[in-house]
């Protein structure tokens, strides 16, 4: 590609190969597949003290560009991994899409309208990019090991361990996890060996997808047309990426020749319809496409989990598979590692399968709409679709049915095991997150790191957060209770926001609201306090900041 | 929450019946059924109760058979 140099990662001989050790060793986890979700799974063990091994067959990241659009929670979860900054930094950052009805614009969408977050709604960087940041902070990291051109080519569940055989160039080994998580894509190797379902829906329609260098003067939103001049007979996606790469999706429909469409002279005629005869571009990459949507039943199957597009597969409207696959390792990740410490029992995976697999659903529900929207199947459904477009031109109403793909948000756990009921007598503002709900950010001031974001103080371990008007009103028993507690419990965090830190609490983290935005995004009173798990979705909350009802509610979120 | 009405709704319903054919005359049938599409969502939007279009959904497939 003219923009990018795909990078070579060194195979280094493995242990097993070269000293030959007695037999197989056992890794705590073993994670096949060095792809988005597999390099933030590996990261987020090791940074929780978890030594992990990742196989991949391949030695080098993600070819041609699959995913640009990464969403704020994806950046979120990377930013507690320390990669999200450079990412935000090479990527384009947006908030705005817009759909368009031939030439008109009909309708902008604003996904992030109020200010005060750390993360904008979406950024479009390369997948490659992604990935090969994520294998630089991977590769620094003395817990993760990492091997390259290191294919898994036989699986063996067992009741202890899971033993893999794996391929390189210098013969065959084998290994043991005594958890195994394939993060090996949507053709997943290891569910094929272990013949495990992957059931769903496949369209028809095909797209054709091609990146290209232009330099052009374009808004930074994402642009959705339905029968533009320069394609009449189907719709087109646009976006930019970084490099001044844009990505251009044409919708070829059902009967298209993918062959002939992939040649570089029709790509160009239909390029230059669209971007007129005096633009100059180059290619980077295209290809033609059919989309599916596709889940397992279970993604927990004995000592062997999936997460990624091994588990789910999705159509790209709404961003929601790379995005949905690193919230399934951030969703695994503390799991597994209280599991391997053994402060977890193991039901808590039945947790992972139950929370994700309700967020596959609901992905897969989004956006199969929006797939059959774009793509209507019968005469009636694109009479009703054609219908909702024209009258969206006059009529608000009409907008709001026209679906270009719903842009990828964290699901909620509406019925997680792993959360803790409301109080019947509590009243929360609707907004506020329910348990089961990831914390929304905010802007904080700390005391020694200055600027900190809610997100960031609540980031990787289990914390209490309360909230007071005035430090000083903080229950003072109740605080000691919590830091005793603390004291017992690994990296666990009581914080404290307020507007006023005088007479804060010892052992408390005080951070300042200035602008009063954290306690009203979470609808705080004085005493109104949330457990916030390690992947910083909200396990509980009460009006009062109680000990045993924090002891309670930590026990269920680790059970 | 309300059902959906089975009894007459309309002050003058011969009026409001032509009213309804009269927009479709001189339409092609592919017109007529771009219409009948738009009319459908203009009035579900305008009942807006999700348990009232429902029961009108399901009635009016069941009429297909009868
Ligand atoms: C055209 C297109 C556009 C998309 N756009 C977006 C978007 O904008 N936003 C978004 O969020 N998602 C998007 N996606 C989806 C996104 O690309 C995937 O969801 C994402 O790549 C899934 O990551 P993964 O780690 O689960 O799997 P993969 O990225 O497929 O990684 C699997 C890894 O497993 C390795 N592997 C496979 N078999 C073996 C084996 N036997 N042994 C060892 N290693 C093995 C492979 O080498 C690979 O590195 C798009 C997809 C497509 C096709």
């Amino acid at each position: 590609m003219a923009t990018y140099t795909y990078p070579r990662y060194a195979y280094v001989p493995p242990p097993e190969l070269v000293l030959k050790p007695g037999g197989p060793q056992t890794a705590p986890v073993l994670i096949v597949g060095a792809g988005l979700v597999g390099l933030t799974l590996a990261l987020d063990l090791a940074l929780k003290g978890i030594p992990v091994t990742v196989l991949d067959e391949d030695d080098t990241v993600s070819i041609g560009s699959r995913s640009i659009c990464q969403a704020k929670r994806t950046l979120e979860i990377w930013h507690r991994l320390g990669v999200a900054d450079r990412m935000v930094a090479k990527g384009v950052t947006w908030d705005q899409g817009e759909v368009l009805l031939g030439d008109e614009p009909l309708y902008r969408f604003d996904l992030q309208p109020e200010p005060g977050h750390r993360f904008p709604a979406f950024i479009n960087l390369q997948q490659y990019y992604c990935e090969q940041y994520l294998v630089e902070r991977c590769i620094a990291e003395d817990k993760v090991d990492l091997r390259f051109l290191s294919k898994v080519v036989g699986v063996r569940p067992g009741d202890e361990y899971v033993e893999v055989d794996v391929q390189t160039p210098d013969g065959v080994y084998q290994i043991r996890g005594q958890w195994l998580v394939a993060c090996d894509g949507v053709r997943s190797p290891v569910r094929t060996m272990l013949g495990l379902p992957y059931e769903g829906e496949v369209f028809d329609d095909q797209f054709l997808i091609a990146d290209i260098r232009m330099t052009a003067d374009l808004p930074n939103i994402r642009r959705y047309w339905f029968y533009p001049p320069f394609h009449p007979t189907d719709s087109v996606l646009l976006h930019r990426q970084a490099d001044n790469v844009l990505r251009v999706d044409f919708q070829l429909g059902r009967d298209a020749d993918a062959e002939e469409e992939k040649k570089p002279a029709n790509i160009d005629r239909r390029l230059r319809m669209m971007f007129g005869p005096d633009a100059r571009w180059e290619h980077e990459w295209s290809s033609v496409y059919k989309f599916s949507c596709r889940a397992m039943p279970r993604f927990v199957n004995g000592r062997v989990i999936f997460a990624g597009d091994a588990a789910h597969v999705v159509s790209p409207f709404g961003a929601r598979g790379g995005n949905s696959g690193v919230e399934d390792a951030d969703n695994l990740g503390w799991k597994l590692a209280l599991l391997i410490e053994g402060r977890a029992s193991a039901s808590l995976l039945a947790s992972y399968d139950k929370e994700r697999g309700a967020a596959a659903r609901e992905n897969i529900r989004q956006s199969t709409r929006s797939t059959d929207f774009i793509t209507p199947k019968f005469p009636a459904a694109r009479l009703l679709r054609d219908a909702a477009l024209s009258l969206a031109r006059d009529f608000p109403f009409a907008r709001a049915m026209v679906n270009s793909g719903r842009l990828s948000r964290p699901v909620a756990y509406a019925e997680s095991p792993i959360s803790s009921p409301d109080d019947i007598m509590a009243t929360w503002d609707v907004a506020a997150p329910a348990p089961g709900m990831p914390l929304p950010d905010a802007p904080l001031l700390d005391a020694t790191r200055g600027e900190v974001w809610l997100t960031e103080a609540v980031a990787g371990r289990f914390a209490v957060l309360s909230f007071a008007e005035r430090a000083s009103s903080l229950d003072g028993a109740m605080a000691r209770a919590i830091v005793d507690m603390a004291d017992d419990i690994p990296g666990f965090r009581p914080i404290l926001i307020t507007r006023d830190r005088s007479g804060a609490p010892d052992g408390w983290t005080t951070v300042i609201d200035k602008s009063g935005l954290a306690a009203r995004r979470c609808d705080a009173r004085d005493g109104t306090t949330y457990l916030v798990r390690p992947d910083q979705y909200v396990a509980a909350r009460a009006r009062r900041l109680h000990d045993s009802w924090v002891l309670a509610a930590l026990k269920r979120a680790t059970s | 929450m309300s059902t959906l009405k089975s009894d007459l709704n309309l002050a003058s319903p011969d009026d409001i019946y032509n009213l309804i054919v009269d927009a479709h005359k001189s339409l092609s049938r592919e017109q007529s059924e771009k219409l009948n599409a738009a009319l459908v969502l203009l009035l579900a939007n305008h009942v807006g109760d999700e348990a009232v279009i429902r029961a009108a959904v399901a009635a009016a497939r069941k009429s297909l058979s009868a």
